[in-house]
């Protein structure tokens, strides 16, 4: 029996579908009347417990889709961990939502390796849905106080910039009513007063 | 028979060779469905070896056009006429900064069995 094959030789344009956003899309934090709510959602990180992102309102937040497979995410992660570290007492927080396909199976091993020091959770297709799709990986989000993205990051990006953002939004004046701002500084100005240097009590 | 299926990759663009350099990187795939045609043996392209700002170590990966072939035996309870040999690609690609999400795509080839 005789074989032959109509198209013994076919082309094949491995094109990458869909529309993976350019390198570092809308990377400047964002005025405050310009930032969105970032979609709430509720997953389990690597101990079982449960992680809501509502939960971290008050907080600076960090939050970035990985993968194990991801090489450019791998660079990252040493910088989350040394972010975590230096902010942590400034209520900043750094989550990660792992996309591996097997979920735990690698992303455990990979966590204990890198001895990672911030929470870590397995994303969902819902979630990238929420998220744009997440085209590309690594896609990192920084959320300000209220809970609004300020800053979006497609594709490794230097350590200096996530910095920048983060301090920047560390600094932010927001979310601190004017009320509560004018008690602060009538107290602060009375003290001053009292307390002035040369001043004759 | 010998198939050969060329898949071209865009430019900027890298996905993991057969044997990564890592293991954590996905490998390039290619595996045939049963049919009219049997014991696919694959030959994977010769990779080259890549650096790129993210890695510490050159990686194997295939860039640009690539040719994949299989030589395939036909099966003996195979009906003369048209047939169809199906399979699947699973890759996985990055650029120099961002890496998407692993693929599996549908390899179908047309082939004519005659007695």
């Amino acid at each position: 029996m005789m074989l032959r094959s109509i198209a013994a030789a076919a082309v094949i344009a491995v094109v990458l579908t869909g529309c993976s956003r350019q390198a570092n899309e809308s990377a400047k934090v964002k005025a405050t009347d310009q930032r969105k709510l970032a979609p709430d959602f509720t997953l389990k990180d690597e101990n079982g417990a449960t992680l809501r992102l509502a939960d971290y309102r008050g907080k600076v937040v960090l939050l970035n889709f990985w993968a194990t497979w991801c090489g450019p995410c791998q660079i990252e992660i040493p910088w989350f961990m040394s972010f975590e570290n230096q902010y942590k007492n400034r209520d900043f927080a750094v989550l990660g939502v792992s996309m591996d396909d097997d979920g735990w199976k690698s992303v455990k091993p990979f966590i204990e390796k890198k001895k990672l020091n911030y929470r870590v959770a397995i994303g969902t297709e819902e979630i990238s849905t929420l998220y744009g799709g997440l085209d590309s990986l690594p896609t990192t989000f920084i959320l300000d106080r209220q809970g609004r993205i300020a800053a979006t990051h497609v594709g490794l990006v230097s350590k200096s910039e996530y910095q920048d953002d983060i301090v920047k939004l560390l600094n932010a004046k927001e979310g601190i009513s004017v009320q509560k701002n004018a008690s602060i500084d009538s107290g602060i100005r009375g003290v001053s007063l009292l307390h002035a240097p040369g001043r004759a009590n | 028979m010998d198939v050969k299926v060329t898949f071209q990759l865009r430019p900027g663009y890298h996905c993991n060779s057969n044997t990564p350099s890592e293991d954590y990187l996905i490998p390039l795939t290619l595996t045939w469905a049963p049919g009219p045609l049997e014991s696919p043996q694959v030959a994977y392209p010769k990779a080259h070896m890549e650096k790129y700002t993210f890695s510490e170590t050159p990686l194997s990966v295939y860039t640009g056009d690539f040719e994949i072939a299989t030589k395939f035996k036909v099966a003996a309870s195979a009906n003369p006429g048209t047939a169809f040999v199906s399979g699947k690609l699973r890759y996985q690609a990055c650029n120099d900064r961002m890496c998407l999400p692993p693929k599996t795509m549908d390899v179908s080839l047309p082939v004519e069995i005659v007695k």
